[in-house]
């Protein structure tokens, strides 16, 4: 993907606040980011991170109260969608952005045939008559690799096992040919083989339809297989983002670097005993005015109890980390921050 | 289908768990008397021996009765068929009051540490419940061992008032091994204990199984689908395909040799943190489901979905064949290699 291409989705200062009973929660803080046409971004980080917050935040779709979105900007096709009515607001949902939700279980209505699922999204957006919708629902089925599809319209949910109700909540999503994809951990309630499949699957669409995906997953093993670009959150916050290799080869927070060496491989050299970090996330009753990493951080420094570190620019273009020492590491070699 | 025993890995040693054609079926009723018409079959034959101090990690995806397997070993079901010995003492087929004395020794450690703690009682009596009912403790001895059984876990020992719901999820599953070391067991079960845990905490917490057993000489069942934790933690791994172990090898060769097609496609379905490598990962993607276990295929169960079936499959069970070393796949991929060496393979592949 060129660099300069113009961003489809571009988020700016993005700021989501839950008021409860114990006080607000700071679920997202100051989240800028960009998606460009065709495009794959992968965001990990742990529960609690603030990475599914952040995307149904963009399509406004945290119940609010408790949820209040206090500042930013999400431009996609020319209007701030954190400022649009709500009819704009829907014709974008489900339409030009497409949602898949990590349970494919709870996100399909029990009660309803599959085939009616399929028809809503194309009967309200792109007003398609009965027999039309019907037809483009068997197509859709057909392209998530769903056998027989035609007799299928007519199933219940419960009537298809896990894998094959990932591909129909798929076939929903690409129903109005989206031109952005979220997809909010898409395989983590499904099996490593059935995993595979969905990856796939995705792999071939993304050729096929060539829309941008945003793929959220805590597996950092699924996100080097099929991301372009990865986006590493913390506590609310974006702490790295950058070129799918230079976040793996050259990890540059702290936390991105402790994170890939939590994960034991199931190839290659087998290590003696785990890397843990230690301690837990916090919960951000404020707004950070510090490193939130800093706790549970090897490295942590004064500084980092003073200052709040901002994302900036590494060498390498589009490859930028929020931490403090990347300042020493401009005046040290970078075998000395390796620790 | 003969048995796939698990543990001649070390020979000499007898083995603390031996578990010998273990059959689960759940029966299925319907109709208006509800009547009997069939069983899920959830496991289906399953063998295995566990060594003293040992780690058999039990994977496979969902469904294919690896956490059965497990209930079952510990007598959390009356089993359908087979048998279990625990140290010694035989425990499928014995009654309530014969099997509690002996439930001491063996232990389970949950998946959902949430669900499995009681949200009304504080840790203190949660851990301090297993001393109650099985050792008679003076309140001062009582409280002495909670504290010890705390620290092992890593628990500060202040927060001995507090309920569940106080804690994350990594201190809960704290709260369920410190509940579970309580009776000082030789052998425990965990089932996914790590599989609800974000993964910065479940390394904290595969490092705390690991010191555990070093210190008190544990036995582990570790079951999982995360087949790159049971890599780390496991000595030997069974692979389960619908109800029935299909491979079981020592870690080393498993990982690094799989010979039967589904921990073949098992293992190259899992995708592995680097971008380079994983360009060059040509996966094997399994075709279509798992079967239903109340209507598994004729012949091989993994025959359905097998890339490399033959026809004999679909007609014939395959047998199991020794690769020595403790090393036994059941597949008939290798009858006619195995049929060729004629006698069998006497351990000296083995490390």
């Amino acid at each position: 993907m060129p660099d300069t291409a113009m961003p489809i989705l571009d988020v700016k200062g993005l700021k989501t606040v839950f008021r409860t009973r114990g006080g607000e929660v700071h679920a997202v803080n100051s989240v800028d980011f960009h998606l460009r046409p065709g495009e794959l971004l992968g965001v990990v980080g742990e529960s609690g991170s603030g990475k599914s917050v952040t995307m149904m935040s963009l399509l406004r779709l945290l119940p609010s109260p408790p949820a209040e979105m206090r500042n930013g900007t999400v431009m996609f096709d020319g209007q701030d969608l954190l400022k649009a009515s709500p009819a704009a607001l829907r014709a974008v949902r489900g339409s030009k952005i497409g949602f898949i939700f990590q349970d494919p279980m709870t996100s399909l209505n029990p009660v309803y045939t599959v085939g009616f699922q399929l028809a809503e999204p194309l009967r309200a957006h792109m007003g398609m008559s009965k027999s039309q919708a019907r037809q483009r629902a068997v197509e859709l089925l057909k392209l998530v690799g769903i056998p027989d599809a035609e007799r299928r319209l007519g199933d219940y949910p419960h009537q298809f096992s896990g894998g094959m109700r990932q591909r129909v909540m798929i076939a929903i999503a690409l129903a109005c040919d989206p031109k952005v994809l979220i997809a909010d951990e898409p395989t983590t309630a499904l099996d490593v083989t059935i995993q595979a499949q969905i990856i796939e699957l995705v792999k071939e669409l993304r050729q096929k339809l060539g829309m941008a995906i945003i793929w959220i997953t805590h597996d950092l093993g699924v996100i080097a297989g099929i991301a372009d670009r990865v986006m590493v959150m913390y506590a609310g916050e974006v702490v790295e983002e950058g070129p799918v290799d230079e976040i793996f080869r050259n990890p540059q927070h702290p936390y991105t670097r402790a994170l890939l060496k939590t994960v034991p491989a199931v190839r290659g050299p087998r290590e003696e005993r785990l890397q843990v970090i230690e301690g837990q996330p916090p919960i951000m009753h404020h707004a950070p005015a510090a490193c939130s990493f800093r706790n549970r951080c090897e490295f942590a420094f004064d500084r980092c109890a003073r200052e709040h570190p901002e994302l900036q620019a590494i060498d390498a273009p589009g490859h930028r980390a929020a931490c403090f020492l990347l300042d020493q590491a401009l005046t040290q070699t970078p075998e000395a921050v390796d620790g | 289908m003969a048995d796939i025993t698990a543990g001649n890995g070390r020979e000499g040693t007898v083995p603390l768990v031996k578990v010998r054609d273990l059959k689960m079926y759940f029966p299925i009723h319907a109709g208006l008397f509800r009547s009997h018409v069939g069983d899920v079959k959830a496991v289906d034959g399953v063998s295995f021996d566990i060594m003293p101090g040992e780690t058999l990690g039990l994977v496979g995806e969902s469904g294919c009765g690896k956490s059965t397997v497990g209930r079952a070993v510990l007598r959390l079901y009356d089993v359908t068929g087979g048998t279990i010995e625990i140290d010694g003492f035989e425990i499928a087929h014995v009654d309530r009051d014969s099997l509690r004395p002996k439930r001491p020794m063996m232990q389970m450690i949950f998946q959902d540490p949430q669900a499995s703690l009681n949200p009304r009682m504080t840790v203190a009596s949660i851990i301090g419940e297993p001393l109650d009912e099985h050792m008679k403790l003076s309140g001062e001895e009582r409280l002495a061992r909670i504290y010890e059984l705390m620290d092992w876990v890593g628990l500060n020992r202040e927060f001995a008032k507090r309920y569940p719901h106080e804690f994350s999820g990594g201190q809960r599953q704290r709260i369920g091994i410190a509940r579970a070391l309580a009776l000082n067991p030789k052998f425990i079960v965990c089932d996914e204990p790590i599989a609800a845990l974000d993964v910065s905490i479940q390394a904290q917490v595969v490092n705390l199984l690991e010191e555990l057993q070093d210190r008190l000489d544990l036995t582990y069942l570790f079951i999982s689908h995360d087949l790159s934790m049971v890599r780390h933690i496991a000595d030997r791994v069974a692979v389960m395909y619908l109800g029935r172990i299909v491979e079981v090898a020592s870690r080393e060769k498993l990982f690094a040799e799989p010979l039967h097609p589904y921990t073949q496609a098992l293992l190259s379905a899992v995708p592995e943190p680097d971008p380079e490598s994983e360009r060059h990962r040509k996966p094997i993607v399994l075709q279509g489901d798992v079967p239903s276990p109340a209507n598994p295929p004729k012949g091989c169960n993994f025959s359905t979905r097998c890339p490399k079936v033959m026809d004999i499959c679909k007609q014939q069970e395959p047998g199991v064949f020794d690769f020595g070393g403790g090393r036994q796949v059941a597949c008939h991929l290798y009858a006619e290699s195995m049929t060729k060496t004629a006698e069998p393979t006497g351990g000296d592949t083995g490390n």
